[in-house]
C-alpha cells in the first residue's frame, strides 16, 4: 500500500447558503471514509463573504433555496479561486442548487436567467411542470477513474427535490440514466465535466452512494489507498431505498405523491 | 368549562350555529366508525357549509394565537394553563392546528370563553385574518418537512405580511430566532423573549438583504442591514422568569431547558393578558406531560420514555434530555408526509453527542440512522420493530436493571408509539 504525505484538503463551500438538504453530510462521509484508512482529512468550511481558498483538493457545493442560490453563485464568481482551483485539477461535488450555478445559466428566484460559473457544460431553465420531489434511483452508473479507467458505482439511489431541467453540452456526459424520478428533466441525471461532477441526489448523496464517494476520493488519492470498508449499513439502506423507489413508481405505499413514471 | 362568569357575548348566527351541529354529528359518526377523534373531520365538514365559520366562532372572543416549527403543542397547553388560572380557557388538542381543528375546538364553547389556538405555521396567516387575534405568540422558524412546507424563508415573509394586514394588539416574539424578529419587528406592539436559541443554521442569511448574520454570544446582527437583536423584556435564567425585570421562581413539572424557554412566553403571555404571575406561573409549574410528550410507559413489561423530535432544531433539544451516557437509548425515525418525505435533516443533527451510548435504530427509515450513526461512530444496532429495539436495549449490559429507556421518535413514529403504549390518563 502506498501513501500520502498530505492531509487531503475537502473545502465545503457556503453550508449556511448552500446547505439545506443535509447535503453538508456529504463532507463527514468523506473525511470519516478517509480517517478509517488512515488517510488524514482536513476540511476547511467557507462562509458567506470569507475568502474561499484555490488550494483544496476537493470541493463540496450543497443545494438550497433560490435567493441564496444566486447570492453563493454571485460570490464565487467575483472570488475566481474555484476557477484557479479546477485549473489545478481539483475535484468539484455539486449537488442540486449546487450543480444549476457550476453551469453556464441558471434562473434566479423570479425565474430570470442569471449567469453561471461555466465549471460544468450544462445550463438549467425553468419548465412549466410541479416540483421535482421524490425517490431518485439510476440504472447502473459510471465515472471515470483515474488514468481513465472506468469505476463501477452500482445504481445510484438519492432525494431529489428541484424545480428546472438541466441539460447537458457536447463537452458534458451524464452521471447516469433515470429508472425513477425526474434527475436532469431527458431521462438522464448529473453531468460531468472532466473532475466537476453535478447530480441532483440528495441524501446526502454520498451517504447513500458510497462507490461515488470513493471515486471522488479516488481521483485525489488514487484508488489503491482506498481499501475496503465495512458498508453493510449503506448496503442494507441501498436496498432498502431501491425497493422503496421501485414501489413509489408503481403507486403504492405512502409517499407516492408526486411520482412520475419514466417511459 | 363554563364560561357563565362572563357577560353574554353576541353569539354566531344561526348558520353558523347549525355548521357546528353538523360538524359534531360527523364528528360523532367518525368516533363511532373508529376513525379517529373525529375532530377534524367534523371542523372540515361544518366549514363546508359554512366557510365563513371561524370568523363568526372567533367574534367577541379573546383569542392567543401560537405558531413556529418546534414547541407550539407545548407552549399552546402552558399558556392555557396559566390563563385558566382566572379565566375560562378553550384550547385545540394536538394535531389539530389548521382550520378545521381549529372551529372543531371553538365549536361548543361558549362565545366570551378565551381561546388559546395553536396554528399551523403554513396557517398563521389565514387563521390571523379570520380570528383577528389579539396576541400572537411566534417561538421559532427552523427548517421542518422542507419538501411539503414552503421554504422556511417564504413563511417569514408570509408571517410578517399577515402580521401588517391583520395586526394584533401584541405579539409575543423570540428575540434569538433573526427570521421571527424580521417577521414580526414591524407589529405595533412587541414583547421580546430572549431565547437563547441553539439553533442557527437556518437563520444565517439576513432575510431582509441576504446579507451574513453574525451571532456573538448573546446577542447577533446583520452585516449588511440594520436587522439586529432587539432587547428583550422576558427573560429566563435556572431558577425564574423575568419579565421587566420582575423574578417569578417557577419549578417546571416538564423536564429541560427548552421548556423553561416555552415556559417563558406562557408567563409571559398571561403577563400581557393582565392575569397576576403567582397563579400564572403555578398553572404552568402543574403542567408534567403535553400530549404524550415525556411519558413513561411500559413496552412489553419494560419501562420507557417517549420522546419526541421532529427536526434537527428539535433533536438538538431532546438529545439534552436523554438519560446519560452510557444508558442506551431507542431511537426511531419515519418519513411520513406529516414527517417531511426525506429524512437528510439526520445530517444536520450532531449524532456524534450519542457516542458512548449503544443506540438502536428503527422506525421505517431506521436504515438511514443507521448509516448516519455508522458515520457518527456511534455503537449501534438496527431492528425492525419498536418491541425489539426496546428488548435489544434493554438486554445491553449498560442497562441498569429497572431504569427508563428512553424512545426519542420523530412526528409520526411517536404518534404510533403513544397510541400504542400511552394508555389514556
Ligand atoms: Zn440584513
Amino acid at each position: 500500500m502506498t501513501s500520502r504525505d498530505s492531509a487531503v484538503r475537502i473545502c465545503v463551500l457556503y453550508p449556511e447558503l448552500l446547505g439545506t438538504y443535509g447535503d453538508g453530510g456529504n463532507a463527514r462521509v468523506l473525511s470519516r471514509r478517509l480517517a478509517w484508512r488512515d488517510i488524514a482529512a482536513e476540511v476547511h468550511t467557507v462562509g458567506a463573504g470569507e475568502a474561499v481558498p484555490d488550494s483544496c483538493d476537493l470541493y463540496l457545493v450543497g443545494g438550497g433555496e433560490d435567493g441564496p442560490q444566486t447570492q453563493a453563485a454571485r460570490e464565487l464568481q467575483a472570488s475566481g479561486a474555484l476557477h484557479r482551483a479546477v485549473d489545478r485539477g481539483a475535484v468539484v461535488f455539486a449537488v442540486c442548487a449546487g450543480m444549476q450555478i457550476l453551469g453556464s445559466r441558471f434562473p434566479d428566484a423570479d425565474g430570470i436567467d442569471r449567469p453561471g460559473l461555466g465549471l460544468l457544460d450544462c445550463v438549467t431553465m425553468r419548465v412549466d411542470r410541479p416540483r421535482a420531489v421524490g425517490e431518485l434511483l439510476t440504472t447502473d452508473a459510471t465515472v471515470t477513474g483515474p488514468g481513465g479507467s472506468t469505476v463501477p458505482l452500482g445504481p445510484l439511489t438519492g432525494f431529489e427535490n428541484h424545480a428546472g431541467r438541466t441539460v447537458a453540452g457536447s463537452s458534458a456526459i451524464a452521471l447516469g440514466r433515470v429508472e425513477v424520478g425526474e434527475g436532469n428533466g431527458d431521462g438522464t441525471e448529473g453531468v460531468v465535466t472532466g473532475r466537476v461532477i453535478g447530480t441532483y441526489l440528495h441524501g446526502p448523496a454520498l451517504a447513500r452512494n458510497h462507490r461515488l464517494a470513493d471515486a471522488l476520493l479516488g481521483l485525489v488519492v488514487g484508488a489503491d489507498l482506498l481499501t475496503p470498508l465495512d458498508d453493510a449499513d449503506v448496503e442494507a439502506l441501498r436496498t432498502e431505498r431501491q425497493a422503496a423507489a421501485r414501489r413509489d413508481r408503481v403507486g403504492s405505499g405512502h409517499d407516492s405523491l408526486h411520482r412520475r413514471r419514466r417511459p | 368549562m363554563s364560561a357563565s362568569s362572563h357577560p353574554s357575548v353576541t353569539g354566531p348566527g344561526a348558520r353558523a350555529r347549525i355548521a357546528v351541529a353538523l360538524g359534531r354529528a360527523v364528528a360523532g359518526i367518525s368516533r363511532l366508525t373508529g376513525r379517529g377523534s373525529g375532530s377534524v373531520i367534523g371542523g372540515r365538514a361544518a366549514l363546508r357549509v359554512h366557510p365563513g365559520l371561524l370568523r363568526a366562532l372567533s367574534a367577541g372572543r379573546e383569542i392567543v394565537l401560537v405558531s413556529a416549527t418546534n414547541g407550539k403543542t407545548t407552549t399552546t397547553r402552558l399558556i392555557a394553563a396559566a390563563l385558566a388560572a382566572d379565566r375560562a380557557v378553550v384550547s385545540n388538542s394536538l394535531g389539530a392546528n389548521m382550520a378545521a381543528g381549529i372551529v372543531a375546538a371553538l365549536g361548543p364553547t361558549a362565545p366570551g370563553t378565551t381561546a388559546v389556538l395553536e396554528v399551523d405555521e403554513r396557517w398563521l396567516p389565514g387563521v390571523l385574518r379570520d380570528t383577528e387575534a389579539s396576541t400572537v405568540v411566534l417561538l421559532n422558524l427552523t427548517r421542518d418537512q422542507l419538501d411539503r412546507s414552503q421554504e422556511v424563508r417564504s413563511l417569514a415573509a408570509a408571517w410578517r405580511r399577515c402580521l401588517a394586514e391583520t395586526p394584533p394588539h401584541t405579539v409575543i416574539a423570540n428575540a434569538d430566532d433573526p427570521l421571527v424578529v424580521w417577521a414580526a419587528r414591524g407589529a405595533p406592539t412587541v414583547i421580546w423573549v430572549a431565547t437563547a436559541q441553539r439553533w442557527l443554521a437556518d437563520a444565517v442569511g439576513c432575510p431582509e438583504c441576504t446579507g451574513r448574520i453574525e451571532f456573538g454570544p448573546s446577542s447577533w446582527h446583520c452585516t449588511g442591514c440594520d436587522l439586529s437583536r432587539p432587547i428583550p423584556s422576558v427573560t429566563v435564567d435556572d431558577t425564574a422568569i423575568v419579565i421587566d425585570g420582575e423574578r417569578s421562581p417557577i419549578t417546571l413539572g416538564l423536564p429541560g431547558r427548552i421548556n423553561r424557554v416555552n415556559a417563558a412566553f406562557a408567563l409571559a403571555t398571561a403577563h400581557s393578558l393582565a392575569v397576576p404571575l403567582a397563579p400564572a406561573a403555578d398553572g404552568i409549574a402543574a403542567v408534567t406531560e403535553v400530549a404524550g410528550r415525556y411519558r413513561v410507559t411500559t413496552v412489553n413489561g419494560r419501562t420507557v420514555r417517549l420522546l419526541l423530535a421532529k427536526n434537527p432544531a428539535g433533536w438538538h433539544e431532546a438529545i439534552e434530555l436523554l438519560a446519560p451516557a452510557p444508558a442506551p437509548t431507542v431511537v426511531s425515525i419515519n418519513s411520513r408526509i406529516a414527517d417531511g418525505l426525506d429524512p437528510s435533516w439526520l445530517w444536520d443533527v450532531d449524532f456524534e453527542i450519542l457516542q458512548g451510548r449503544f443506540v438502536v435504530a428503527t422506525g421505517e427509515r431506521r436504515h438511514d440512522l443507521a448509516v448516519r450513526l455508522r458515520y457518527a461512530e456511534v455503537d449501534h444496532a438496527v431492528a425492525d420493530t419498536v418491541d425489539e429495539a426496546v428488548r435489544i436495549c434493554a438486554g445491553r449490559p449498560e442497562h441498569r436493571p429497572g431504569a427508563v429507556i428512553d424512545l426519542a421518535a420523530n412526528y409520526t413514529a411517536f404518534q404510533q408509539y403513544f397510541e400504542r403504549f400511552g394508555g389514556d390518563r
